[in-house]
């Protein structure tokens, strides 16, 4: 039970670390670090493209990842710093897309996806309900007689 | 036959997928021919002035080192390359670069390299650059906004950037795009 226990504890424990290759990376002050960590999962690391520069071991992710903690040291605020990456690497840099005439369309899909199916809802409860109409003598006869004939 | 509704919706899913299947046929097209690559980044330099970096240390016998001031002091187009003895595109690239080096002036920026193994590789394929600007820690790199090794860049006298090439310089990039660019410069310069 123990040793169940110890395996557990090895591996939930690096769910919570970030790929800070070593600890020495880390801001002293913990509220610095917060800062420079949430800044870093917003920033993509261009070496493997789908990774947030926090998550990646990459070189690159290394070094800018030193440049962001190096900026919030410096007094630099979150605005500044994204300006800073974006002016170098472009927007690419930011995992999450600004909002802009390239990006609408991207940013404006699930309200337009929303109107649409609702439009189509809509479309559907408003279209006229076929009543069904009981049957006519003639007709039940009928069935009466293709029943009968099983 | 009536075109009915029933038609139209099956109709629907067999055109979606034809769609995609023509979308992914251009795109492995153009990734084949080199028009598409899935991993370029744009690059927002281009237009732009060269960045500020700090004067970059040469290697002894092979080039003088340089800083942004006497890139832009230039009175010709310069090609900037970035490359490292570690990297394997940058070996497949040599043999080119030294016969660019022929009619175009080639200024190397030695990325996150030792001096001693950088130099050897640069005597090993030729000697291309004019100049050699060291960058151990990789922070020019970075003022630039390169994201690896190679890399080069087209800087007009002035400093203005002017073409940006994310991969190994090979012949056609150089006969079609970087060529006409130097030739245009020519023209201008009478």
């Amino acid at each position: 039970m123990k040793r169940f226990f110890l395996t557990l504890l090895l591996l939930i424990a690096p769910l919570g670390a970030s790929a800070l290759d070593s600890p020495q990376e880390r801001l002293g002050d913990p509220a610095l670090e917060q800062r420079a960590e949430h800044l870093g999962a917003q920033l993509r690391c261009l070496v493997c493209q789908n990774e947030s520069i926090e998550d990646s071991s990459a070189g690159l992710a290394r070094d800018l990842r030193r440049i962001v903690r190096e900026q919030v040291k410096a007094g630099r605020s979150d605005q500044q710093i994204m300006d800073w990456m974006t002016q170098r690497y472009g927007n690419f840099i930011r995992l999450k897309p600004v909002f802009d005439l390239q990006t609408a369309l991207l940013w404006c899909m699930p309200v337009l996806a929303l109107l649409i199916g609702l439009g189509a809802a809509w479309r559907i409860w408003k279209s006229p309900r076929t009543e069904i109409k009981a049957l006519s003598d003639d007709e039940k006869k009928r069935l009466k007689t293709l029943l009968s004939k099983e | 036959m009536a075109l009915t509704r029933r038609h139209l919706l099956t109709a629907l899913p067999v055109i979606g997928t034809a769609a995609l299947g023509v979308g992914f046929w251009e795109m492995l097209k153009g990734m084949k021919s080199g028009h598409f690559d899935p991993h370029a980044v744009d690059t927002p330099i281009i237009g732009r002035d060269l960045p500020d970096f700090p004067a970059l240390e040469g290697l002894t016998d092979l080039g003088e080192g340089f800083s942004s001031e006497t890139l832009r002091a230039q009175t010709k187009p310069v090609l900037v390359n970035f490359m490292a003895s570690w990297c394997v595109p940058c070996v497949l690239e040599m043999p080119f670069l030294k016969t660019v080096s022929s009619e175009a002036t080639i200024w190397g920026i030695v990325y996150k390299d030792k001096a001693e193994r950088a130099a050897a590789f640069i005597q090993r394929n030729g000697a291309p650059y004019q100049r050699i600007g060291q960058d151990p820690q990789g922070t020019a790199a970075i003022e630039w906004g390169v994201t690896g090794v190679p890399e080069s860049f087209l800087v007009m006298p002035g400093g203005k950037i002017v073409w940006h090439g994310s991969a190994a310089l090979d012949k056609d990039t150089f006969l079609y795009t970087i060529r006409p660019m130097l030739n245009q410069f020519k023209e201008k310069a009478g």
